[in-house]
């Protein structure tokens, strides 16, 4: 069954509405990939799942639980994370205390959750006291995934995770993606990169003017002609 | 059109019912002099409400400005001190003064060796020096003529020129203050700028209550002229109520300049900035200039409003100057009645000077009652400061009132209008 | 040498006794301006405050000190601490918090907090009258004169018993503070939120105790604060303002949001306004008098009565020169 399904909602910013009914879903263990055009309502989707703003019509469930406008710590309480485009780490402190941030609800023992972090991103392991400000944009993006990681979440949402990164960490990123959704984690990320989202993509959502323009696997929407036409520059 | 305008005529309506109350009760001379401060009040106000309600600046040294006003309108006015100025006292001070000049002139000076191309922080150093020297040199020759002007003259005097000159003066030294404090302050933070209006109002009334060659200090100076006839010619009610209408034509004039400024594009583009500062710089204004402009106006007003306090109260008192009454009670006048809005400050101002004035016996009244209940009920002995407590009572009321204001009606009672431009 | 005995007394002495009254102020308002984003002018009435409740414990436990062999107020000090605590975290429940929750401007929190400040004016006013009082009740202060082993000097140092206190607590204060922030995941939950408020909540860091943690740290260190500099010197109501801006300096000095930076602000502006206000004449003497010069009584850089000008002019040079204070704190 569906761990995450958003029904038709609808929301926006001060009274003008960004999603006009977006519908999606994914299972436990699936990667879904968001893409389209600027302004399509990518990133705001994102932060509609996570409580960031105003939900004004439709529902969303997260494993058959509504969980429609709750806030940030209670969705990190039900297994949610989310890592922003930009500004997520906390620069001033060091690559261990931001990811101990990321478990700071769970009352139990983290340490081998840190252990799994260090485990799939074994360069943060030599940096562990290092202020995150001071690593580069790669390695900046891997802190914040594995601050994600440490509640040992249900559902990641990734909000471009790949924006301004060299093809090297770029494809690195991508290796990381697919190994923490192997775990049994549910990823939804947006991505400019679409072609190769859409590779490791179990489901793929094309977002237009803020409404769902083709809703498919990953791979029928690669070989789709009028996808790859208007969103994956032919 | 009238129909638009219903809230503000049922709370002025109020207004004057108040008023009429108050001189039934307390008599027209009583009621007369309350008139003339809360319009004083009134002109403050409408300097605050440029700087906060058009412009989003916080102000917390309001004192500093109502003070120095208030100063200037003694030196300019007060009779002129015959014994300072036939001793060879007034070319000492003179000679000092002008070592400070030449001083002045020195710092500015290096200031500009930028163009024969001194590097920064060589010309920072030279600058930091002749402050230095010149600081130095200022007060080690102005202490002894300073000790001699008050052990034999008592202080130098005013200048005996008619009360119109001082009030201009002190708007014009007031906005001064404000130009150079928001010149430091307005590109940064902007809880810095309170956190500098704070201080120098602080430091502007350590400055008069200390220099006593200038202020007579604690001492105090009286009594200033008036512009207008005094109750020694006109009795008390018609002298207070011939400044009154003084007061009344500057209030309109100021008013009617406000409006303009406030409808005109200057007032509209400080609203854009204060509303949304991002897209006014994305749209290339100058935003911390416009602020500057602003927060000196607002400060002139505030100089000629303490000015005009000052002459009428008679007495220059420097020690009289508390941030409650001089800055606080005319934020609570201004985001009570409306920051923003004219109508709303001019109302809020005489609205809450009124009550001001009247929670004083009130208040004493009350702890009264307290301590006589008190006695009769539980044998309770009141503390012999009993009356005086009763006063800082009122402070709490200021407070709590700020507070409720700025969570409730967090835009007063006349709240700003929102025009609708035609552009 | 007696003349180096009185400038230590006068300068080192009583700069270190200022400058850690101001630094833990500073702390306190560089952590409410780095957690809650706005200057919190209610800080120094919040320190008098602690004081009158430590004033009114040792009222009404007078004995415990001398059985102690500690100052009553002293050994009063961590409930008095507990109590303004929750003062402090009470009056942003009442006050501050609602405003937070409408959105406003940091500068409408920075105007409500002038609003608080009247009220515990008038409130500590009302409760215990208008005039200064003394925090020793049952119990005398110390003073300590210590004599220096040399022939010449025949002038005592002299400190109290309130400054030692003060100087050990102010110490305690720095390091488990440290500590705190470092260590524990509270603490630096505080830097995280001070860091990047947004991605905290992201993270599921709990805000609101993030911010009563803040409350009660600010909270008991305006009750020490308040309670060892009355100690000191006498416990009197109006201290706001003339405590408000020195330590304003203190912390956009040290570079706002940096607790270290707070720290090394309170004492820059202590041993500055001590050494402003010290009568250089004095130590200059001995010289001029080999030397036959003629040298004025009073050679202070600034007159006693002009001290608040001190950390004015210091707040304006930062400003001018390096907004970002000296540590460089992150918010400008």
């Amino acid at each position: 069954m569906a761990i995450l399904e958003t029904k038709n909602i609808h929301a926006g910013y001060g009274g003008m509405n960004i999603l006009n009914g977006i519908n999606m879903s994914i299972d436990s263990g699936e990667i879904g990939v968001i893409v389209g055009a600027n302004g399509a309502g990518k990133s705001t989707s994102l932060k509609a799942i996570f409580g960031l703003l105003h939900i004004s019509e439709g529902s969303i469930e997260l494993n058959g639980e509504d969980i429609t406008n709750a806030d940030p710590n209670t969705l990190v309480k039900h297994g949610m994370a989310f890592v922003p485009q930009e500004k997520n780490v906390f620069v001033s402190l060091t690559v261990e205390e931001n990811l101990e941030m990321g478990a700071f609800l769970r009352k139990d023992s983290y340490k081998g959750t840190l252990e799994a972090v260090y485990h799939y991103f074994p360069d943060l392991k030599d940096k562990r006291y290092q202020p995150a400000g001071e690593l580069s944009g790669g390695q900046r993006q891997m802190v914040a995934m594995g601050r994600a990681l440490m509640i040992e979440p249900k559902v990641l949402l990734l909000d471009e995770p790949t924006a301004g990164l060299s093809p090297l960490y770029m494809n690195e990123i991508f290796d990381r993606v697919v190994a923490v959704n192997r775990e049994g984690v549910g990823i939804l990320m947006v991505e400019q990169n679409a072609k190769q989202a859409l590779n490791i993509a179990h489901k793929g959502f094309v977002l237009a003017a803020g409404r769902n323009r083709f809703t498919d696997t990953g791979e029928n929407l690669l070989n789709d002609p009028e996808v790859a036409k208007s969103f994956l520059g032919g | 059109m009238l129909a638009d305008y219903k809230r503000e005529i049922i709370l002025f309506s109020g207004l004057f019912a108040l008023i009429l109350l108050v001189m039934s009760f307390m008599g027209m001379a009583y009621s007369t002099r309350m008139l003339v401060e809360a319009s004083c009040y009134a002109i403050i106000a409408l300097g605050l409400t440029i700087q906060w309600g058009y412009a989003g600046l916080f102000n917390a040294g309001i004192m500093g400005f109502l003070a120095i006003g208030a100063f200037l309108t003694m030196l300019f006015s007060y009779p002129v001190n015959e014994d300072f100025w036939g001793s060879g006292l007034a070319s000492d001070l003179g000679s000092v003064f002008l070592k400070l000049l030449i001083g002045i002139v020195l710092i500015v000076g290096s200031m500009q060796l930028g163009r024969f191309g001194v590097r920064q922080n060589v010309r920072r150093l030279i600058t930091l020096i002749l402050i230095a020297i010149t600081y130095i040199v200022f007060m080690n020759s102005l202490d002894p003529v300073a000790g001699a002007i008050e052990s034999e003259v008592g202080f130098i005097g005013g200048f005996g020129l008619p009360v119109w000159i001082g009030w201009v003066f002190g708007g014009l030294v007031a906005g001064g203050i404000a130009y150079f404090i928001g010149h430091i302050c307005l590109g940064l933070r902007s809880d810095y700028l309170a956190v500098a209006t704070l201080g120098i109002a602080e430091i502007i009334k350590a400055f008069l209550k200390n220099a006593d060659w200038l202020t007579r200090g604690t001492l105090t100076v009286s009594p200033l002229p008036w512009p207008t006839p005094g109750p020694a010619e006109l009795g008390f009610v018609m002298a207070r109520a011939l400044y009154l209408s003084l007061t009344a034509l500057m209030i309109v004039v100021i008013f009617f300049l406000l409006t303009r400024a406030y409808n005109a594009p200057w007032g509209r583009m400080l609203r854009a900035i204060r509303d949304n500062e991002t897209s006014a710089l994305a749209m290339g204004k100058n935003v911390n200039k416009r602020r500057l402009e602003v927060f000196v106006f607002g400060a002139i007003l505030m100089g000629i409003g303490g000015a005009v306090l000052g002459s009428f109260n008679g007495i220059f008192d420097p020690s009289g100057y508390i941030p409650l009454n001089h800055t606080f009670l005319i934020w609570v006048m201004v985001i009570l009645g409306g920051a923003g809005n004219n109508l709303g400050t001019l109302f809020g101002a005489v609205f809450v000077y009124i009550l001001w004035t009247m929670s004083e016996p009130v208040a004493l009244w009350v702890f009264d009652v307290i301590r006589n209940l008190g006695d009769a009920w539980f044998g309770w002995e009141a503390p012999g400061d009993l009356d005086s407590r009763a006063l800082q009572a009122r402070v709490f009321v200021i407070g709590l009132t700020i507070t409720l204001v700025l969570r409730y009606a967090p835009k007063g009672v006349i709240p700003e209008r929102v025009a609708h431009h035609h552009e | 040498m007696n003349e180096f005995i009185f400038l230590f007394n006068s300068v080192v002495i009583s700069g270190a006794v200022i400058g850690a009254i101001y630094a833990m102020g500073a702390i306190g308002v560089t952590l409410i301006f780095s957690i809650l984003r706005f200057a919190h002018f209610a800080h120094a009435d919040l320190m008098t405050t602690g004081a009158f409740v430590t004033f009114f414990l040792t009222v009404m436990f007078p004995g415990v000190g001398p059985a102690v062999g500690l100052p009553t107020a002293f050994v009063m000090l961590p409930i008095a601490m507990v109590l303004t605590s929750l003062i402090a975290v009470g009056i942003d429940k009442a006050f501050y918090k609602p405003l937070r929750e409408h959105n406003v401007k940091p500068i409408v929190l920075v105007m409500a907090s002038l609003g608080v400040t009247f009220m515990l004016q008038g409130l500590v006013r009302l409760f215990a009258g208008t005039g200064s009082r003394n925090l020793f009740v049952d119990d005398r202060k110390e003073i300590f004169r210590i004599d220096l082993p040399w022939e010449l000097a025949s002038r005592k140092i002299v400190i109290t018993e309130p400054q030692l206190l003060l100087f050990l607590f102010t110490i305690i204060a720095v390091v488990s503070l440290h500590y705190f922030l470092t260590r524990s995941r509270l603490g630096k939950a505080m830097r995280a939120m001070s860091d990047n408020a947004d991605l905290a909540r992201v993270s599921g860091i709990n805000v609101n105790v993030v911010v009563i943690v803040t409350w009660v740290i600010a909270g008991s260190l305006c009750a020490a604060a308040g309670t060892l500099l009355s100690l000191d010197v006498a416990l009197k109501p109006d201290l706001s303002f003339n405590l408000l801006l020195p330590i304003f300096a203190a912390a956009i000095v040290g570079g706002v949001g940096h607790v270290y930076g707070a720290v090394l602000g309170g004492f820059v502006v202590g041993f500055a306004e001590s050494l402003a206000v010290f009568n250089w004449a004095v130590v200059l003497r001995p010289l001029a008098r080999a030397m036959e010069w003629d040298l004025p009584r009073s050679m202070a850089l600034v007159p006693t009565e002009y001290k608040i000008t001190v950390p004015f002019f210091i707040l304006i040079a930062i400003l001018v020169l390096r907004p970002t204070g000296i540590l460089k704190g992150k918010v400008i």
